[in-house]
């Protein structure tokens, strides 16, 4: 057999990874590539399932024009077929003429390129692109064009790729996460300086793995004495760890995100907090110096550069509830009760310097029945329910049961009406389960739409909708079909605030659909005053 | 306005000069069907006429009707209208009907392929002034690996299943694509067994058409026995208790639905193959060149894109809304496989 190239072998993983839903599978499947891959592919690969790609050399809209000359088909009909495709780089791979060519060149030639190609003219990356689209076989043409266009979906999470690199390495899981984190760059270090080697230059920025909590399974009273544990609002903000070190100030968000920059307000903490420090809290909006909600923190975040008038209407701050490194050492392994105490002391310390720093108000009940009625405050704190943690508890990796648990409020619900539908993506593309609700206005006499949601409903509800919408289908925009106003949905949403960017006024958070009320008419169906008057300390 | 040729009906489409339905969903005096899939072939019409390789078929469905059959290209005359019978290629026994009166011609496809099955007698394109066309897979992003291609991939997957203990499950109508599978599968690499209603279907095309051997799943097979083979059941069977009695097993589909990354996922499959009995982008447009038909109908499928698409090529276009479940994927419904249509 012929050797194969490392860009064939990397796609072959793609589509081994893509094409089972079994987990154990897909770490045997990547710890083999670890093993067998070349050094520069497997960083490549890493940065890759890390979300670590380098910038998008051409931008999308490029793509889609360049596809469809390729593909000899309109631009609309490339547009509609994506539509119902719901992946750009599939739909590309699948509309283009089918070529047969394995390519021997490796991942990295094919990244480096990329590096290459974002300075190029228009006409250099068109040509580069149609090279390849042309040669490619249809495998090596999708994971080509999803290089270019985004991450892979392909249920690998980081922690699972961690698991099959420590399979590989017979490197601790928990070390791999430490060296995964942080702003290395993929095109500038070796397998052996990111895997195998300490590396203490980039410990200065190197943020800890995040512990989550999962959500409480059955009765709070099952976690047995009350008095073993410190409880706490959960804030409905960014989770976010900020570093200081040596007089430098870092602050990452989960999803491993360094987003220093966009928070100025946070500058103060090189003077004030000590070198060596590493808090863990929520980074929640802070305007009229008040808890403001998410959709105030929308206005944050993705905005790089932070006007003067935005740092004054929607200042942020950190409710700090942790503390991970005191005085340059990690002290995760004590147990909370100990963290927390240096965390008030230090809090105590710097207090008065009026700093965009808040202690998380940590709680402490004789019974569960107190702890529940707490939790029936949240809306009223401006929080979406309690966290529970073990006075006890080390501060874990990853998610992890039995130490932390999130207890949050039962969600809000409306009963809205059916008004529009839309094919779902990729794997509905062949349903109509993509919706739009609407409320009546005040007399009762048109449908405001306020939500949109696609998830909820069983595969048999969603058939049997989809039945109906074809059959009573008023009109078409497009992929969008306006349908005959006649079922009753209950909706839950996590969130609720006051919105100018909203047609109906008011924004939710996280809607989906509850359940199907057919035993309500469309004139039962809610307001949109009853919405309103879920929103809590309204002005 | 004279009234056209063919109606788009409550019934079904229908003739009103011979006073006949062409695949009527409501039941019917006279019934020309074009192939035995249950949305094209209804219980309940007086009278059935279709291509008499059809009539075991939907006897074997629909049991006791008053069918006669028809040979392909044979002419039968109605009230002065002249209906035929052409190969469709989309499974054993179907047709497209022919439609003629004074000098105007019109085409309904049913549902049609253009690539050989080996199973099915292959398409024909025929002249016409209206094609009325299905277009299931109607966008540029379905295109059909070969044949030859795919059976040898799931040949090899059976194989390589085998190798490590395992029983391999493909799901596939039990009209049509069950056959078309079986018809390519190598039995030197094992034995091959069905779920009844594959297994019944099968015997009754075993009349016309040479298959390798099978073996029928029940109570009494051995669990032993089975490990290893290669198993063919309906959509439908996924998910049900039958399945027990093949553990340990792998998974797969053949349809042209697996065209998606998503869809196998969703199914909860573990192996997806690209397999249709309809025809892909290309096959729709160059059989639609074919017929030098200037009025084209869609019926079903992704009938709006389409159309739209055809009269960017100066075809007149348009859509008409029937029955047929065409848009249905494999595996969603089970209240009767038969049902389904791909
Ligand atoms: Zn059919």
């Amino acid at each position: 057999m012929k050797k194969q190239g490392g860009m064939a072998i990397f796609a072959a993983l793609i589509k081994t990874l893509d094409s089972t839903n079994k987990t154990n599978l897909k770490v045997k499947a990547l710890a083999s590539y670890f093993k067998s891959a070349t050094d520069e592919d497997k960083v490549w690969t890493i940065a890759i399932l890390s979300h670590r790609r380098p910038p998008r050399p051409i931008n999308t809209k490029l793509l889609r024009e360049w596809a469809s000359e390729l593909a000899n088909i309109p631009l609309w009909l490339f547009e509609e077929s994506y539509h119902i495709v719901g992946d750009l780089a599939e739909t590309i791979a699948l509309v283009v003429p089918n070529a047969i060519e394995e390519t021997p060149k490796s991942l990295t030639d094919f990244l480096q390129e990329m590096i290459w190609l974002k300075k190029q003219e228009e006409n250099e990356k068109k040509y580069y692109l149609f090279k390849n689209w042309s040669k490619l076989d249809y495998y090596q043409r999708f994971v080509f064009t999803k290089l270019i266009t985004g991450g892979f979906r392909i249920g690998v999470s980081q922690k699972l790729m961690t698991r099959a690199l420590s399979q590989a390495t017979g490197i601790d899981e928990d070390i791999l996460a430490f060296k995964l984190m942080g702003n290395w760059d993929p095109n500038k270090i070796s397998y052996q300086e990111l895997i195998l080697e300490e590396n203490e230059a980039d410990y200065l920025s190197k943020p800890y793995p995040f512990y989550l909590a999962y959500a409480v399974e059955s009765e709070v009273k099952d976690l047995g004495d009350v008095t073993d544990w410190y409880v706490e609002h959960k804030w409905d903000g960014i989770r976010s760890q900020v570093i200081v070190r040596k007089d430098e100030l870092f602050v990452w968000s989960r999803g491993e995100e360094l987003v220093t920059d966009k928070y100025p307000e946070f500058a103060a903490f090189i003077k004030t907090l000590p070198s060596g420090t590493v808090l863990d809290g929520e980074l929640l909006p802070y305007p009229n110096r008040q808890i403001g909600t998410f959709n105030d923190l929308q206005t944050r975040i993705g905005r790089k550069n932070v006007s003067k008038k935005l740092l004054e209407t929607t200042p942020v701050i950190l409710k700090a509830y942790d503390l991970l490194e005191w005085d340059g050492v990690d002290i995760r392994d004590r147990p909370f009760s100990e963290r927390r105490e240096k965390l008030e002391a230090l809090y105590a310390k710097v207090k008065s310097a009026d700093l965009p720093l808040h202690l998380s108000e940590k709680m402490e009940f004789n019974s569960w029945g107190e702890v529940e009625k707490e939790r029936a405050l949240s809306r009223e704190k401006r929080s979406e329910g309690l966290m529970l943690k073990r006075k006890e508890s080390p501060y874990l990796v990853g998610r992890k049961k039995g130490d932390w648990w999130k207890w949050k409020v039962d969600p809000l619900t409306i009963d809205g009406v059916l008004t529009y539908a839309m094919r779902g993506h990729g794997r509905r593309s062949n349903l109509f389960t993509d919706y739009t609700f609407g409320l009546w206005n005040q007399d009762k006499t048109e449908l405001v739409t306020f939500a949109k949601a696609y998830s909820g409903l069983t595969d048999k509800e969603f058939k049997e909708v989809d039945a109906w919408i074809k059959k009573n289908t008023l009109e078409r925009f497009g992929p969008v079909r306006s349908v005959t106003p006649h079922h009753v949905f209950e909706i839950a949403f996590e969130g609720i605030a006051l919105s100018k960017r909203h047609k109906s006024g008011i924004a939710t958070r996280f809607p989906r659909i509850l359940r199907w009320r057919k035993d309500k008419k469309i004139e039962e169906a809610n307001t949109l005053e009853d919405l309103k008057s879920l929103i809590p300390n309204k002005e | 306005m004279k009234t056209p040729l063919l109606q788009f009906t409550k019934k079904g489409i229908y003739c009103k000069e011979a006073d006949v339905y062409l695949d009527p969903w409501r039941p019917v005096d006279k019934a020309l069907i074009t192939h035995g899939h249950a949305d094209h072939s209804r219980w309940g019409h007086k009278q059935y006429i279709t291509y008499n390789k059809n009539v075991p078929i939907i006897k074997h469905r629909l049991g006791d009707i008053n069918v006669s059959g028809v040979d392909h290209n044979e002419s039968i005359l109605v009230n002065n209208v002249k209906f035929s019978f052409h190969p469709a290629g989309h499974i054993p026994g179907s047709s497209q009907i022919r439609v003629e009166h004074k000098g105007e011609v019109w085409v309904f496809t049913g549902d049609y392929k253009t690539e050989d099955d080996g199973i099915s007698t292959p398409f024909q394109p025929i002249e016409c002034n209206t094609f009325i066309t299905e277009c299931t897979f109607g966008l540029p992003a379905f295109k059909w690996i070969p044949q030859d291609q795919v059976m040898n991939d799931i040949n090899q997957w059976w194989a390589e299943n085998k190798a490590d203990g395992q029983t391999s499950i493909v799901f596939a109508y039990s009209l049509g694509k069950a056959q078309r599978v079986l018809k390519h599968l190598d039995p030197s690499i094992g034995k091959i067994y069905t779920h009844g209603a594959i297994e019944n279907m099968t015997n009754v095309l075993r009349e016309l058409i040479d298959f390798p051997e099978t073996e029928l799943i029940t109570k009494d097979t051995k669990k032993e026995a089975i490990k290893g083979s290669l198993v063919l059941a309906p959509p439908s069977a996924h998910g049900s208790t039958w399945i027990r009695k093949v553990v340990p097993y792998v998974t797969a589909s053949a349809s042209g639905w697996m065209t998606f990354r998503g869809a196998r996922r969703r199914r909860a499959i573990d192996k997806g193959f690209v397999l249709s009995d309809h025809c892909d982008w290309n096959g729709l447009l160059e059989s639609i060149e074919a017929t030098g038909a200037e009025k084209v109908i869609c019926t079903h499928g992704y009938t709006d894109i389409f159309s739209r698409y055809l009269k960017t090529l100066g075809y007149d276009a348009r859509t008409e809304e029937t029955q047929y479940e065409g848009e249905v994927p494999e595996g969603e419904i089970a209240k009767n496989d038969l049902l389904n249509v791909d």
